[in-house]
């Protein structure tokens, strides 16, 4: 585990982290405008493991990831109540500054976005944003994530083209590299195969269950039988709420509540 | 019976409409004959490299070339930072509400004065006011006020055409803003104000009214010196050869021979905007 030396933690907040809380919601509601988007919101995120957020469109399970690198700063009227905690600090503390919460947080979008730039220099962006410019490191680093997404194989020849002539499959993995580069303290994917064909979908999810031995990852997606497959826990949420949390097997095979298992049967959503 | 009526009714739309833009095209090119079989007899080496002699009816018009190329240099190194500084300031920083939408409209409402009431206001502010004088400094400011809404209008767009999901996926790996702008979404954009530089320079350079009572000279056979001269210029010495020579009948070919210059120039400007755009373009396509 790679934890506590990637963000500073002071002493007060070192005292409740007991390591097994990775990331945590505590009573969190969202509120964007009038809407109340997130309601009450209780979960924790257990280290080296990956939580599916699973629920119809429109349920609140993106924005919910979001909270954990605060995207949903960058959306006017958005107000929120209650804790984020990741690795026993809040993340929407005072002494947080944003642009430092989101180095220690890598995050993969439904649609691969790539920069305009060399896979090379795609995959280095978060290290020169962030001040880090030492060439061989740099190089090794960038060497270590292509290897880490499975993506080294099939560029190293090539890493000075543009990224944009990488496939959409390849260009995910690319983007799942960029975000490894910067040693996240946690991963969140924002239904990271739903543009993909089922080739490649299937290789982002081979990539998803390697990357647990070394990261968390939240994972929010659409795809039942993706959520059965790669995620150690699920969490259910429905018009806002979280309805139901347990483990994946437990929840699929036995689910408690109703509403999660006319879902997840496919009966609505 | 009806089925043939639509489809000749149809005919003779398009026909007609084909008729009109055909028509369009037609008169760009009989204004660009005209210009240079008129003008092509006085350009030769002399032309563009000497001064104007003996009532502007012989010799050459160099001081106008220089003039306007310095005028053109003068208005883009003021208007080009600030355009582009303010267009990123409204696109990127500024959240959808009513000041962005009143610098927007203020900005077209910009664009739409007209270039005479520009030179009214250049004349008073910095010619008198700020007592630089019939200057080339009262004039490039002058000018480059009148390319400011151009150069900021284009920039924005060109800054909106970059995707969202790049500035996004650039903050989510710990950039800032200012970070974002510079590394992502500048390289993406610049292309496109780069085309936008070029463009209201030819607009620029073309331009008579704002120049007439801050810069334009109506006969000055020397080059500037500094930017606190007089200089001639394209437009204005086109003005003067075809209403106010000593002798206009003389002075007539030279009067075409500038014109020929002056579209030189903005049909070189534009071109060089349209290579710019097909390079770049590819270079940084998007799919």
């Amino acid at each position: 585990m790679k934890d506590t030396d990637t963000i500073q933690i002071n002493e007060k907040d070192t005292l409740t982290y007991n390591g097994l809380h990775k990331a945590e919601a505590k009573n969190v509601n969202l509120f964007y405008k009038d809407f109340h988007a997130l309601k009450n919101i209780n979960l924790v995120v257990k280290p080296n493991t990956v939580t599916a957020l699973i629920g119809p469109s429109g349920c609140g399970k993106s924005t919910f990831l979001r909270l954990f690198n605060r995207m949903n700063d960058l959306i006017d009227g958005v107000k929120i109540t209650g804790d984020v905690m990741l690795e026993g600090r809040n993340v929407y503390g005072k002494d947080i500054i944003v642009d430092e919460l989101r180095k220690s947080v890598g995050m993969v979008f439904q649609k691969p976005n790539p920069f305009p730039k060399s896979i090379f220099e795609n995959v280095a962006y978060g290290l020169r944003v962030n001040g880090f410019n030492h060439k061989d490191k740099m190089e090794d680093i960038v060497e270590r994530s292509l290897i880490q997404a499975a993506l080294w194989d099939e560029v190293k020849d090539k890493l000075k083209k543009s990224a944009y002539e990488l496939s959409g499959g390849q260009q995910q993995r690319l983007c799942i590299a960029r975000a490894l580069a910067i040693e996240p303290s946690l991963i969140l994917m924002d239904e990271p195969a739903s543009a993909l064909d089922p080739l490649s979908t299937s290789k982002i999810e081979e990539l998803i269950y390697d990357l647990k031995d070394k990261y968390t990852i939240i994972i929010v997606t659409h795809n039942m039988q993706q959520a059965g497959r790669v995620s150690d826990y699920t969490a259910f949420f429905y018009l806002g709420e979280l309805i139901e949390f347990d483990k994946t097997k437990t929840m699929f095979i036995n689910p408690q509540n109703v509403k999660t298992q006319n879902y997840i049967t496919g009966r609505f959503g | 019976m009806s089925f043939i009526n639509k489809r000749a009714k149809q005919k003779i739309a398009f026909s007609f409409f084909s008729l009109v833009s055909f028509t369009v095209v037609a008169i760009l090119f009989v204004i660009l004959g005209f210009i240079i079989i008129r003008g092509i007899s006085v350009i030769n080496w002399g032309f563009i490299t000497k001064m104007p002699e003996e009532g502007m009816t012989k010799g050459g018009i160099l001081p106008a070339i220089v003039g306007t190329l310095c005028l053109i240099a003068g208005s883009m190194i003021f208007a080009f930072p600030v355009g582009v500084l303010s267009a990123i300031y409204i696109n990127e920083y500024l959240k959808e509400n009513w000041l962005k939408k009143f610098m927007r409209s203020m900005t077209n409402n910009l664009a739409g004065i007209p270039s005479i009431v520009f030179g009214l206001f250049g004349m008073a502010l910095f010619v008198d006011k700020l007592k630089f004088g019939d200057s080339i400094l009262a004039g490039s400011l002058t000018l480059g006020l009148l390319a400011l809404p151009v150069i900021i209008r284009t920039t924005e767009e060109a800054l909106k055409s970059v995707p969202n999901d790049l500035r996004v996926g650039s903050y989510a790996l710990g950039a800032t803003k200012l970070q974002t702008i510079r590394r992502v979404v500048f390289p993406i954009a610049s292309p496109n104000i780069i085309t936008g530089l070029i463009l209201s320079i030819s607009r620029v350079s073309g331009e008579t009214a704002p120049i007439l009572f801050t810069v334009a000279a109506y006969f000055l056979p020397k080059l500037p010196h500094s930017m606190f001269d007089q200089a001639m210029a394209l437009p204005y010495h086109l003005y003067v050869l075809t209403t106010s020579g000593t002798n206009m009948e003389a002075s007539r070919p030279m009067a075409y021979g500038t014109a020929f210059v002056l579209i030189f120039i903005v049909l070189v400007a534009n071109l060089l905007a349209n290579a710019f755009r097909r390079y770049f373009g590819k270079k940084n396509k998007m799919n």
